[in-house]
Formats: structure tokens, C-alpha cells, sequence
């Protein structure tokens, strides 16, 4: 198998590999980003959200940065080499950025399913940047991590079509002043020395012929952002043969996409043409409580090494962990750092091999 | 003279206090949506949102006053999902939205069940000049999948017996309006697009109310246009906010029924209309279709609208009735 990923994107993520990592081969484990909140979190948000509780605005800034301190910790010891802080201060992908962004409203909870609503904003005016998003949550993120710290950002196609649309002509001409926005956001948390940026587009998944709007955000995005900044692109649960092959020619390193849920039925999408990009390939299921063995894990790990090989591979869960109990969460992403390494060490003795043919007549 | 009825195809909000109160009472997966046999405290919720929902149609001067389908958690789905013979599969998406529903899976026989005529019967007495609100059976029968029937034809007609055996529950109700989005998202086939107009007839032929079919999420291709034309009812409803070009050019090719429904206000954005502007969309539509004199034209959403945040349902609403007293006055 060969690989035509650039130097640049090779050089980028050969940065996240640890000094002390054990085996020649490395796979790259992170997680796409939320995390199950602790119950306190969302006990504190309840009393600083009530006028009557004793429960002020730096208590509750307290509590989320307790919060983060401890969902990175808990990222590092279930031994990932890049983390995120689990999204603590986040309430929602869309809300969060847009209470943060001018040219926004609110008017109110929207129903997605049964009783599950969020507060759909509304664009009223030009969007404007305004204050930093996400500049202190990195650095504070940073500062407690030992590890490398990855930032994930809604992308712009997502922030548009996930809003009321009341100002703009198109929701094309909305995304790509978004997508200016997300420049000059990730111009401030590469000066804050962020070095691994994941656009989350799930909104993809959901109109893929759409693709091309989202490739032009990316341009916009990718512009001036210097080649030792490891960018991601995550799309989850859609019809991947619909925007594949034309995402390879987006501005970006790495394609984190969900194949557990469907049990690599997708798989196949990928092969032809050849994946030329790094793949951050979903391992576990975001959707179920159980959580997979390690041998379960490894036999997708596995699956991942069909398309590409060992660098070129990230392994995460499908999709943000948000959902899940929290120990099954922490159990999900233990055993998948135990695969990982368990796969690295059989790729290093040669028990499993790629390059020549993608299927194994050994066994 | 043209009589103007300021209407809405359904499937509200819950207001904001009942999205709480559910949200409590049942919980946030799939097992804890409405199955049908909800207990006395939740009904006590449903109960006060509908009379809620009623007085706003009303205070706002609708013309006919709908249920507001608050307990339909599966969207148009429902009529199946809450039924005996239905299991419910995964949530699956709501057409192109960034909504899911229980996708309904039919494995046994359609029975009558008349749990929308129990929630008719409920609005009947708050209020006068009710209408009643389904999916079309073509709709209904594409947001399912069937496991009980022989093929598609027989499950299409299964659907519309269904659905003709719970409006013959209905109370007595001023117009029905049937929702296919279905004809224009996932359009009928050579054949199949007669079978879902004879499909329509079924069911309209169960009320004395007036009829109106309502596609919308853009304009039916010509063929389902013409085909829909031949069904027995009294009005088609164009979405003149997704594609009012397309819609037009069907009329101007084709003609229509003698009374229309034009969907005049975007059920699924944010940005309220003033009555002027709804009152124009109704002119030019007028002034660009050869027709001298429309017996009814009722004003509506285009969609749905428990797209929307609760505020601004109830200012679209408003925004409607007083664009049907414009016209009133105007003629």
C-alpha cells in the first residue's frame, strides 16, 4: 500500500507522537472531543442558572474549570496521546459559538427528537467576531494537560445550516463569512500554540451534496494557517459514498469519520480511489452503552489498516462521548489505548502485516 | 367572491413550560416517547397545552382552529407509531431536517385505532370551525416500512383504509387537511403516482369536510402534479416559500382545483413576515395564474411549524390572520 499523504501532514502528526512511546509503529489515539459531564456540573450550572441559590458567577467558573481539570486527567490516564478537556464549558456545538459570535439570537428550545431540544439561534444581522471562543479554554486546557491538546470547533457549513437563516441571501454566502470567522479564531489558538484543530461538520452527513460549500469554508479556513498545524475534519452518520472522493481534495490533514455504529458497512467507500489523507477511524460506538473488548476493538483497528497504513491511522470513538455513562465512556476509551498499543506491538513483530495484501491468507 | 381562511397544517410546538413538563414526565430516549396509553399526568399536561394552543389560533383570528398535534412526538409519523400493529425500529431523519422520529415499522394487520379522532374531540370542545390535519397516504406510507403486506401497492392501500377508517371517526370538522411532503421529497413512479392520488380519494372520500392535500419542501414534479389533479378533493396547496416558480408554473401549465392552499409564511425560519408581505405572496399569485376567481384560498405555513422556537410560532400565526383580513378588505 502506498501512501501519498504530503511531508507536511506526515511531519504534523509524527509531532503528537509521545518521547517515551514504546513501540516502533504508532497509532494515533484521541477522542472527537465532548465528554459525559459529572453530575455536579450539572447540579452547579442549576444553582447558578437559580436567583435564589448562593452560587455566583466565579463559583461556577470554578466549577467548570475543576471540571476540565479533571475530564483531562481522566483523557491521560486512560492513556491517549492527544486529549481534550471533554468540552466542559460547552453547553451545546451550536449554541456555545453562537452566544459568542454577533449577528446571533435566541429565541427559545427547538425540538430535534421527542423531548430532546436545543435553542436554535437565529442569524439577525452580518456575523462579526467579537470575543475569543476558545483561546482561554485551550490555554487553561494546556496548562493542566501533560499530554497534547486537541481543540475542537463547530465548522462553519454546521453553524449555518444548524441556525435560522433571517439575514443572509443563502446559507452558502452564511457559511463562508462563518468560515472567515473560524480563520481568525484558529489564528488565535495557533499564536496560543495549538497545534491540533478538528472542525466538527456533522451537518455534512445530513446534505451531502453540500460538499462543495464545505470544501470552500475549508479554503478559507486552511488560509494562512501554518503547515505544522495538524487540521481534522469530523462527519458523522451519513452516506459517505456521497462526498467521497471529492473530500480529499479539502485543506485538511485528517478525516475523523464514524464507521463503528454501521459496523464498517462503509468500509468499502473508501478503497477506491485510494485514501491519501490520514484517517482518524471510529473504533468504539458512541451509541451504545456496552463497552467493546479490546479484541473487539483491535478487529476495527484492523479494519482501518485496509485503507491505510499504520501512519496514517488514528483511532478514536465515532463521535463525541456526550451521551454515554461516564464509565462506560472511561472504559470505551481505556481498552481502545490497549488495542492500539496491543496492534502497534503485533505490527512491530510482524504478526500482523500490511502493505501487501489487504487481507491477511496467514491464519 | 373568494373566501379567505387563514389556516395552518399543524404539528405544533409544545409551549415552552410543556417542553419541560414532558421532558420530566417521559425522559429523553426513544422508549420514553408517546406510545398511545399515556397515564392521567401526562395527559393533564397535553390537556392544558391544547387549550393553550387552542386560544392562541384563536386570539390570533384563525379561521379554523387545528389540534396542534402536541403529542405527536414521531411528527407524521404518528398515526403508526402509536399503533397496536406498528413496532418501532430506530430513530431515523425527518426528511432533510435536522429532526428524527421512530421509523414505523408495520407488522400486522391496520386496524382502526381512532386516537387522532380522540384528540379531535378534545379540541371540538374548546372550539368552533375545527380542522382535522394527517399525513397523505402516500406520505404516511413512505415514512414507514412495512413488514406485514404483500408489496408496496397493497401496504398504500392498506394505509388509506387506515387512514379513511379514523377520519370516519372524526367529529364533525370544517376541512381536512392532508400533509404530503412525501410526493414532493421522494416523488411516486410511473403508476405508483395514480395509486397515491386514487390513494388520497380514499381517504377524502370518508368526510363531507373540505379536502386539501398540502405537499410541500418545494413543488411537485409535473406528472404528480397532474395526477393529484384528478383526486376528489376540494384544494392542492402550493409551498410558494420553497419554490413559488415552480409552483406557479405547474398551475399556469396544468390549472388547479377551485380553491387553493398557498403556503405564505416559512414554517421553518425565524424571520416572522409582515401581513403586507403575506398579502402580496397571495396577489402575485393571483395576478400571475389565469384563473378568474379562486372559490377558496386558504392561507397557511408552508410547512409544519414545530420547526420554530415557541415566540415565534405564535407572531407567524398572527402574521397569517391579519394577512387574511387584509385581503378581505382589499376585496
Amino acid at each position: 500500500m502506498s501512501s501519498e499523504v504530503s511531508d507536511e501532514s506526515r511531519n504534523a502528526r509524527n509531532q503528537f507522537r509521545p518521547d517515551d512511546h514504546d513501540n516502533d509503529h504508532f497509532i494515533l489515539t484521541t477522542v472527537v472531543g465532548s465528554y459525559p459531564k459529572p453530575k455536579w456540573v450539572d447540579r452547579a450550572r442549576d444553582l447558578y442558572n437559580d436567583p435564589e441559590a448562593d452560587f455566583d458567577e466565579t463559583a461556577w467558573n470554578e466549577a467548570k474549570d475543576d471540571a476540565c481539570r479533571l475530564i483531562t486527567d481522566e483523557h491521560e490516564r486512560a492513556g491517549l496521546d492527544v486529549v481534550v478537556d471533554g468540552e466542559m464549558r460547552r453547553n451545546e456545538m451550536v449554541e456555545f459559538f453562537a452566544h459568542r459570535i454577533d449577528g446571533y439570537e435566541f429565541n427559545g428550545p427547538v425540538k430535534v427528537w421527542g423531548h430532546n431540544c436545543f435553542d436554535k439561534p437565529s442569524v439577525v444581522n452580518e456575523v462579526e467576531y467579537d470575543e475569543s471562543w476558545l483561546v482561554d479554554e485551550y490555554e487553561f486546557t494546556k496548562e493542566v494537560a501533560e499530554r497534547p491538546v486537541k481543540v475542537p470547533i463547530t465548522g462553519p457549513y454546521t453553524l449555518a445550516s444548524w441556525s435560522f437563516n433571517e439575514a443572509y441571501e443563502d446559507e452558502a454566502s452564511l457559511a463562508y463569512d462563518l468560515a472567515d470567522l473560524v480563520n481568525e479564531e484558529i489564528e488565535k489558538l495557533v499564536d496560543a500554540g495549538a497545534r491540533y484543530i478538528q472542525i466538527d461538520e456533522p451537518a455534512l452527513a445530513t446534505t451531502p451534496d453540500d460538499h462543495a460549500i464545505v470544501g470552500e469554508c475549508l479554503e478559507r479556513i486552511a488560509d494562512g494557517v501554518p503547515d505544522d498545524v495538524y487540521l481534522g475534519l469530523h462527519v458523522c452518520y451519513g452516506d459517505y459514498s456521497r462526498i467521497y472522493p471529492e473530500i480529499l481534495d479539502f485543506p485538511v490533514d485528517e478525516f475523523d469519520l464514524e464507521l463503528a455504529n454501521g459496523d464498517y458497512d462503509q468500509l468499502d467507500v473508501f478503497r477506491d480511489p485510494e485514501f491519501t489523507a490520514n484517517l482518524a477511524l471510529g473504533v468504539t460506538d458512541a451509541h451504545t452503552a456496552e463497552v467493546e473488548t479490546v479484541e473487539e476493538i483491535k478487529a476495527n483497528i484492523e479494519k482501518g489498516l485496509e485503507i491505510v497504513p499504520p501512519e496514517q491511522l488514528t483511532v478514536s470513538p465515532d463521535c463525541g462521548l456526550k451521551l454515554l455513562p461516564r464509565e462506560v465512556a472511561y472504559g470505551k476509551m481505556e481498552n481502545m489505548v490497549t488495542a492500539a498499543r496491543e496492534i502497534e506491538a503485533d505490527l512491530d513483530s510482524g504478526k500482523i502485516e500490511v502493505g501487501s495484501a489487504p487481507v491477511s491468507a496467514d491464519d | 367572491m373568494t373566501e379567505r381562511i387563514a389556516t395552518t397544517p399543524g404539528v405544533f410546538p409544545l409551549p415552552d413550560w410543556a417542553k419541560d413538563d414532558c421532558s420530566d414526565l417521559k425522559g429523553h430516549q426513544k422508549d420514553d416517547l408517546i406510545t398511545g396509553d399515556e397515564g392521567p399526568e401526562l395527559t393533564a399536561v397535553y390537556d392544558e397545552a391544547r387549550e393553550e394552543i387552542v386560544t392562541v389560533q384563536q386570539d390570533a383570528g384563525l379561521d379554523r382552529i387545528v389540534e396542534g398535534q402536541l403529542r405527536w412526538d414521531d411528527m407524521l409519523a404518528h398515526p403508526l407509531t402509536v399503533h397496536d400493529s406498528v413496532e418501532t425500529g430506530g430513530i431515523v431523519r425527518y426528511y432533510d431536517n435536522n429532526n428524527f422520529y421512530r421509523d414505523p415499522v408495520v407488522v400486522d394487520e391496520l386496524t382502526f385505532d381512532g386516537d387522532v379522532a380522540a384528540e379531535l374531540e378534545a379540541t371540538a370542545e374548546l372550539a368552533g370551525d375545527v380542522q382535522a390535519v394527517l399525513p397523505g397516504p402516500y406520505s404516511l406510507a413512505d415514512l414507514a416500512a412495512d413488514e406485514y403486506y404483500d408489496d408496496d401497492e397493497e401496504f398504500l392501500a392498506a394505509v388509506a383504509d387506515f387512514l379513511a377508517g379514523e377520519v370516519d371517526a372524526f367529529p364533525d370538522v370544517e376541512t381536512l387537511f392532508l400533509l404530503e411532503p412525501s410526493l414532493v421529497e421522494n416523488p411516486p413512479e410511473d403508476g405508483e403516482d395514480a395509486r397515491a392520488s386514487e390513494a388520497i380519494d380514499v381517504v377524502a372520500d370518508a368526510t363531507d369536510a373540505a379536502v386539501v392535500v398540502q405537499p410541500y419542501f418545494g413543488s411537485l414534479s409535473e406528472k404528480v402534479h397532474a395526477h393529484l389533479l384528478d383526486a376528489d378533493v376540494d384544494a392542492v396547496g402550493y409551498d410558494l416559500v420553497s419554490d413559488h416558480d415552480g409552483c406557479l408554473s405547474n398551475v399556469n401549465e396544468y390549472g388547479t382545483k377551485d380553491s387553493v392552499s398557498l403556503g405564505l409564511v416559512d414554517g421553518q425560519n425565524t424571520l416572522v413576515e409582515s401581513p403586507e408581505t403575506v398579502a402580496e405572496r397571495v396577489d402575485w399569485f393571483e395576478e400571475n395564474t389565469p384563473v378568474n376567481e379562486f372559490d377558496t384560498v386558504y392561507l397557511t405555513t408552508n410547512t409544519e411549524t414545530f420547526y420554530l422556537p415557541y415566540s415565534k410560532f405564535e407572531k407567524k400565526l398572527a402574521a397569517l390572520a391579519e394577512a387574511a383580513q387584509l385581503e378581505e378588505v382589499k376585496a
